[in-house]
């Protein structure tokens, strides 16, 4: 367990000194947001009504945009193959490295949504239910990315191939995401989306870490 | 302390067949010399005994109980130094050392980190960034790894590339000091480092003469010849 | 199954299979094909539209097939390590994401005259589209290393993460579908099929396998062909 949370500082460590992956994704969640009242018009009921799924789907690509970089420095630097070579399970390695991620770049997004929200002209009654979701949901999304991150390691053009790879994946946390929100708003119950997403993170929780793990091993083979 | 020994070792590189055949042992105090030309698949075997590459055929063992039966117990038991030197530039040399001591167990990972930095002649970089350290100081730190956390058998590929030939005497220095409490080596070396009665191991001894690949018949060892072909 | 995973026994075995695959798929093709177009009733409802149906159903039969047949060899060539079953997988993706891709046409061009568009955000053609991303992203995925071993590796445990997915998917889409489109979205499932239809339906399905069947074997044979003289040109460089 100790070993774990070194893991998890080392990466916290690292990510504070670079400093910059954190606020690249939540700039970009937020310029790809700000972006859509461009697209559709300034009109308030339009936007009030698209509000959930934009700002989910802008969720997706922000947390997609850093998860290249999740294994590919410690790829390319040796790192990974020693960590493959310590006594730490691979699983808890991937693990440990994702929670890194999430806490560098999903955070940030959860803080930044109600934000946006306001921008969007969403209702209030949906802002509880989409702080939530992104609280359920963006672990979710850095835990299947973990995967392709892992899968794209030393592929060329990686980064596009990540998003060819997981986009598809993500597409049940987008629904579930987006449609606990568009619930709320409509004054019904969130509850069976939340459960259902909850789920999928429960499954996910140990899944994840071992197809990375799996995917790891061919990496440094 | 257990012996480490290899048997029927076959490497396959994608197609390629590397060394086929091929035997080790390793008992404690002793050291494993690999020589060989380019090719002949001196990393591939230092990967293979680490376990980031997986023996085609053949196996590994300690004391006669395979490596694949108990990985984890096998991966507390070695030490890899490859051609990388896992070096992050934004941590300081000292934060760098002191991760991985952490990692394989060490229980006071700065101290030890400190204390190996020093035996290898460089205790004035502890405080510098990776990105500031030049390749040599980065090779020594790669180094000081397997002194920061204790281990049995250390795998060193080429360990003394980048090394002035001050920092290849402490090396060997290091070496000796480790076989003389019972620990073991395999180096990888086109240079000379001195390891007093090391056991050699030419890996061209073991290169198939014909390239063979996964996809001929006697890669399978149940030879493919069947009655049809043979009327 | 070790006995059929040696290449060069492989080989054989193809040898003697493909000239009758190949002409039973042939000849199926034509008499399903007479069968569908022809000798079988238009629908009451649909007309001739209905005839569409012979070859999208069984193409979207063979995509879901083509699928999990891909997902078993990529466990069996991680577990067992056996080069022919990396190498299926590979051979079949393109086949299964043409199956997949007529499946996505021939649902358009039904859905046209049918609905009024040629597409609609309907549970099944979405799934099936996933589905299709699914094929693109296998195949990218495969070609996007050097070392073609390590490309069939990764797309295995990508196969493997999007079998546990499909169901996910599947399941998801459905649930947002029915939240968003209610009923009022025709269904494709039509009235119950009748016998003259269903008989060149199966007749279909059949030759669509048998045409799935030959050609991964031309693929997979192909394939090792490649590599065979990948390692001629390896052992010259090393000479």
């Amino acid at each position: 367990m100790t070993r774990f949370l070194r893991l998890v500082g080392r990466d916290l460590r690292l990510a504070l000194r670079q400093g910059s992956d954190a606020s690249i994704a939540v700039m970009f969640f937020v310029l790809c947001v700000v972006l859509f009242p461009f697209g559709v018009g300034p009109e308030p009921n339009i936007l009030a009504r698209i509000a959930a799924g934009v700002i989910w789907v802008a969720a997706l690509l922000a947390s997609l945009l850093s998860l290249e970089r999740l294994f590919q420095t410690d790829y390319e630097d040796g790192s990974l193959e020693l960590l493959a070579l310590s006594p730490v399970p691979l699983e808890a390695v991937v693990l440990a490295k994702t929670l890194a991620h999430w806490l560098v770049t999903g955070l940030p997004l959860i803080v930044a949504a109600p934000i946006l929200a306001v921008l969007l002209n969403m209702d209030t009654a949906g802002f509880g239910t989409l702080v939530l979701t992104l609280a359920i949901g963006t672990p979710l999304l850095s835990l299947i990315g973990g995967i392709g991150a892992a899968l794209t390691l030393g592929a060329r053009r990686g980064g596009v191939l990540l998003s060819l790879l997981i986009l598809p994946l993500y597409i049940p946390v987008l629904i579930f995401g987006a449609g606990a929100i568009d619930a709320s708003l409509h004054g019904l119950t969130p509850r069976p989306h939340l459960l259902l997403l909850a789920g999928l993170l429960a499954a996910a929780l140990p899944l994840a870490p071992w197809a990375g793990a799996a995917a790891l091993r061919q990496a440094v083979e | 302390m257990p012996v480490f020994t290899g048997s029927e070792l076959t490497c396959l590189r994608g197609d390629r067949l590397v060394f086929t055949g091929l035997d080790f042992r390793v008992a404690p105090g002793e050291a494993l010399l690999l020589l060989g030309p380019n090719g002949s698949g001196k990393s591939s075997l230092l990967r293979m005994m680490a376990g980031l590459l997986k023996p085609f055929r053949g196996r590994l063992a300690w004391d006669g109980a395979p490596v694949p039966d108990d990985p984890d117990g096998h991966r507390a038991k070695i030490h890899y130094v490859g051609h990388l030197d896992a070096v992050k530039p934004v941590l300081t040399a000292a934060e760098n050392l002191a991760f991985w001591a952490g990692l394989g167990g060490a229980a006071d990972p700065r101290a030890s980190a400190l204390a190996a930095l020093d035996r290898l002649g460089v205790p004035q970089i502890a405080g510098v960034p990776g990105r500031y350290l030049s390749a040599g100081q980065k090779r020594r730190l790669n180094l000081a790894r397997v002194l920061a956390a204790p281990a049995p058998l250390w795998l060193l590929d080429e360990p003394s590339v980048a090394l002035d030939r001050a920092a290849v005497a402490l090396l060997e220095g290091i070496i000796a000091e480790h076989r003389a409490a019972g620990g073991m080596v395999a180096v990888s070396t086109h240079a000379d480092i001195a390891m007093p009665g090391a056991r050699e191991l030419h890996l061209d001894d073991f290169t198939p003469v014909t390239g063979g690949n996964a996809f001929d018949d006697d890669a399978f060892g149940d030879g493919g010849i069947e009655g049809e072909d043979a009327a | 199954m070790h006995r059929f995973a040696n290449p060069a026994r492989f080989q054989r075995l193809a040898t003697a299979i493909l000239p009758w695959s190949a002409g039973a798929t042939v000849v199926l093709l034509v008499v399903g094909l007479y069968f569908s177009l022809f000798a079988s009733p238009p629908d009451y409802q649909q007309g001739d539209t209905v005839r569409i149906m012979y070859i999208h159903v069984p193409a979207a039969w063979m995509s879901l097939f083509v699928y999990t047949n891909m997902a078993i060899a990529a466990a069996c060539g991680l577990v067992w390590k056996h080069p022919l079953a990396d190498l299926f997988a590979k051979a079949a993706a393109p086949v299964g994401a043409g199956f997949t891709a007529i499946c996505l046409i021939t649902g358009s061009l039904w859905g046209a005259p049918m609905w009024g568009t040629w597409w609609v955000w309907d549970a099944r053609l979405t799934s099936v589209l996933i589905l299709f991303f699914l094929y693109l992203g296998y195949m990218a995925l495969v070609n996007a290393f050097d070392d073609p071993q390590r490309g069939m590796r990764a797309g295995n445990v990508l196969l493997l993460v999007g079998i546990v997915n499909v169901p996910i998917i599947k399941f998801s889409v459905e649930w947002w579908n029915t939240l968003h489109q209610p009923a009022s979205v025709m269904r494709m499932d039509g009235p119950t099929v009748a016998a003259p239809m269903l008989v060149p339906l199966l007749i279909m399905a059949v030759a669509f396998t048998l045409y799935f069947v030959t050609v991964v074997l031309l693929r997979l044979r192909a394939e090792i062909v490649q590599r065979r003289i990948q390692t001629m040109r390896l052992t010259q460089a090393a000479e």
